[in-house]
């Protein structure tokens, strides 16, 4: 089922009652996920992402705005109608049930013309249970399962009254990081297997690219970018976007537009051929595009910018104009990352993942990079907002 | 190892020490008096051993009264106070506003003194020359005769003692139970309205589950406290018991030892241990119950 949202906006009042002025969760939403998509709401804690679910779901009423599944307006129903299936950050298993009985519990709330048979309910249930894969534990009690398992039990009983729309808040935060990877793998299959629409919250941005078809980026409240996780990354709006997706981090520095070409801390750092240049954009629907900001300063207009580099984005090359002063090169396997600092740097990190072989010892404890283009980015320093 | 076990037992000396001097020495004592006939506190003997004062403490129309009366109240207060106490922890977790208030207010009792507390029930229910008491002018607004309370037919003084009783128990139960209630997850009722289960559903498969250990516990504690009732019966009925027909047990066993009929140390203590064996059987049955109960609900809290 499609989900549409329109102009939602949630207001609480301040919890410090002297102060009148209330608190916005979430601040005119708009935006849409298709049907059978894995959409994932990403945010740093506090951005509104689980107020939204909340809101999606039906436990907490909009101030103001829409939401629409399929042609429906369900902005007015209460949660029981909307017909979703909900997965909590704590599970909320009931622990004096067992794993059956848990899954059962929807079901065993039908009246009337809706009611099932106990045959049916266990039929049921049973299928659920055998979609996540936990048809052996069925007579255990929630206590009695690891967190893996437990959360494959609430997505069981989310799923066995077949919701159109599945809904996740935090999923995966309670697990270690082995089977964090695991079970969002498991997701994704579900997901796919049922052909759900599903969306899922997180803060971890690394989970949600992993797995979503698309990602609605947000912050205080507001909405950042949404799109799916590689047009994210390659192109972020903003320098907040830039910065919270991506590891390691991208590196953040203040930099110039003199003359056509970018400098950082006094070096010629990068100069776009006329080629490049061309296909570089123009003014965009955020900002007034590189193209323009070159060519401003082609006719002597310098302007400061921010600049954000990918880690992917720096090669170690002897004949490299960005001169770094090398901290320390840590050896990961497949990855060699460089660590350095510089002094028009904004962030306490600099790293550079590189090709160890690109790398060559250098006695006076400096390395030296060129750009990748389309591997860095330039910000206006006011607005932040992506060039 | 065996240093360490020198250590240990030197840890737990201090207590040992007073549960020995303070629990098991007066027990032991209890026991050795409650077996000697006849035994006077001026000798410090007695004419032999053997079962004759539990014989007569049973057949002793006193303590066969104090036994029903307590047997009563215990029966009528428990599951009353412990239901009421239930109903108003749900109302008050389920208020909004004003629940500091009203949560105050339920406690008040918890925190007044037993007597002052019987001296208000006197004012309500007693009949003086110059005054029916309170609740016989209520009575009276509703065209109903007075009823004497405290000196009156048996039910009235029994109810006017279960009243109270309920009253004075009630805000340590709230207490328990509504901080039993705020320890719930809110996910489940978060997850059980998005399933579309009914209040009552909610309430029988997820609340009461929830807090079964907290409800048992509440349970045993007052089958306990209500079966050494006594300050409570002295507030509103004064130290004749005996003659209000309103005794308890452990009225009987203060009677026997300090009375005006007292100076009977072993009649005192045959009836204490009959209590104690009384106690000790309900909470047994009542721990292998909930034990049952705890058993099916693995993992809760």
């Amino acid at each position: 089922m499609k989900i549409a949202v329109k102009d939602l906006t949630k207001r609480f009042p301040n919890r410090n009652k002297k102060i009148r002025e209330e608190v916005v969760a979430v601040d005119h939403f708009t935006f849409e996920i298709p049907d059978g998509e894995l959409v994932s709401l990403l945010g740093p804690s506090g951005c509104g992402k689980s107020t939204t679910l909340n809101m999606i779901c039906g436990l907490e009423t909009p101030t103001e705005g829409q939401i629409f599944f399929g042609e429906t307006d369900v902005t007015k129903l209460p949660p029981e109608k909307r017909g979703v299936g909900m997965v909590f950050q704590s599970y909320a298993l009931y622990p004096h049930l067992t794993v059956l009985e848990n899954i059962r519990f929807p079901l065993e709330n039908r009246k009337g013309a809706d009611k099932l048979s106990k045959e049916e309910m266990n039929r049921r249930a049973r299928e659920a249970a055998a979609l996540v894969q936990i048809d052996g534990l069925l007579e255990r009690k929630p206590g009695e399962l690891s967190g893996g398992q437990q959360q494959r039990v609430a997505i069981a009983r989310a799923l066995v009254k077949t919701p159109g729309v599945l809904l996740l808040d935090e999923p995966l935060s309670n697990l270690d990081a082995r089977l964090r990877l695991q079970t969002r793998m498991e997701i994704r299959r579900i997901q796919q297997e049922t052909g759900i629409t599903t969306v899922f919250v997180t803060h971890d941005q690394e989970e949600a690219m992993s797995i979503s078809d698309r990602m609605v980026v947000m912050k205080d409240g507001v909405l950042q970018q949404i799109g799916k996780p590689q047009e994210i990354y390659d192109r972020p709006v903003n320098l907040f976007v830039a910065k919270f997706l991506g590891t390691p981090p991208i590196n953040v520095m203040e930099g110039e537009l003199r003359q056509g070409s970018l400098y950082i801390g006094g070096d010629c750092v990068f100069t776009w051929t006329d080629e490049e240049a061309k296909a570089l954009p123009g003014t965009t629907e955020y900002g007034d595009g590189i193209a323009d900001a070159r060519n401003e300063s082609l006719a002597g207009a310098p302007r400061k910018v921010i600049v954000g580099i990918r880690p992917e984005g720096l090669i170690p090359d002897p004949e490299g104009t960005f001169v770094c002063e090398q901290r320390a090169v840590e050896t990961l396997g497949r990855d060699t990352s460089v660590i350095f600092r510089h002094a028009g740097a904004l962030t306490d990190t600099m790293r550079a993942i590189v090709d160890s072989a690109d790398l060559t010892e250098r006695a006076d404890g400096r390395v030296r990079f060129r750009l990748r283009p389309g591997r860095f980015h330039l910000f206006d320093p006011e607005t932040e907002v992506r060039l | 190892m065996k240093k360490n076990q020198l250590k240990g037992w030197l840890y737990l000396l201090p207590a040992l020490l007073f549960l020995g001097v303070f629990m098991l020495y007066p027990l032991i004592d209890v026991l050795i008096y409650s077996t000697e006939e006849s035994f006077s506190f001026a000798s410090g003997t007695g004419s032999g051993i053997g079962l004759y004062n539990y014989s007569y403490v049973l057949h002793d129309p006193y303590f066969l009264q104090a036994v029903r009366n307590t047997f009563l109240l215990v029966i009528i207060t428990v599951p009353l106070s412990t239901g009421l106490a239930l109903l108003i922890s749900l109302g008050l977790s389920s208020m909004k506003r004003l629940k500091e208030l009203f949560q105050t207010i339920f406690f008040l009792p918890y925190v007044t003194n037993t007597l002052a507390v019987g001296l208000v029930f006197m004012i309500l229910f007693k009949k003086t020359p110059y005054s029916d008491g309170f609740v016989n002018r209520l009575l009276a607004l509703l065209g109903m005769a007075p009823i004497d309370f405290i000196e009156g037919p048996y039910w009235a003084k029994m109810l006017v003692m279960c009243i109270y009783t309920i009253w004075i128990v009630m805000p340590f139960k709230i207490l328990i139970l509504t901080s039993a209630l705020a320890s719930v997850n809110p996910d489940y009722y978060k997850a059980a309205r998005i399933d579309g289960t009914s209040p009552g559903r909610i309430f029988r498969k997820i609340t009461l589950p929830m807090i079964m250990p907290m409800i048992s516990y509440l349970i045993i504690t007052g089958f306990i406290g209500a079966f050494k009732a006594y300050s409570d019966v002295v507030a509103i009925f004064g130290v004749n018991l005996n003659e209000a027909g309103m005794n308890t047990i452990v009225g009987y066993v203060y009677d026997m030892l300090y009375g005006s009929s007292g100076g009977y140390p072993s009649y005192a203590a045959a009836a204490a241990l009959i209590l104690f064996g009384i106690v000790f059987t309900i909470t047994v049955i009542n721990l292998l119950v909930s034990g049952r109960g705890d058993g099916k609900g693995a993992g809760i809290g």
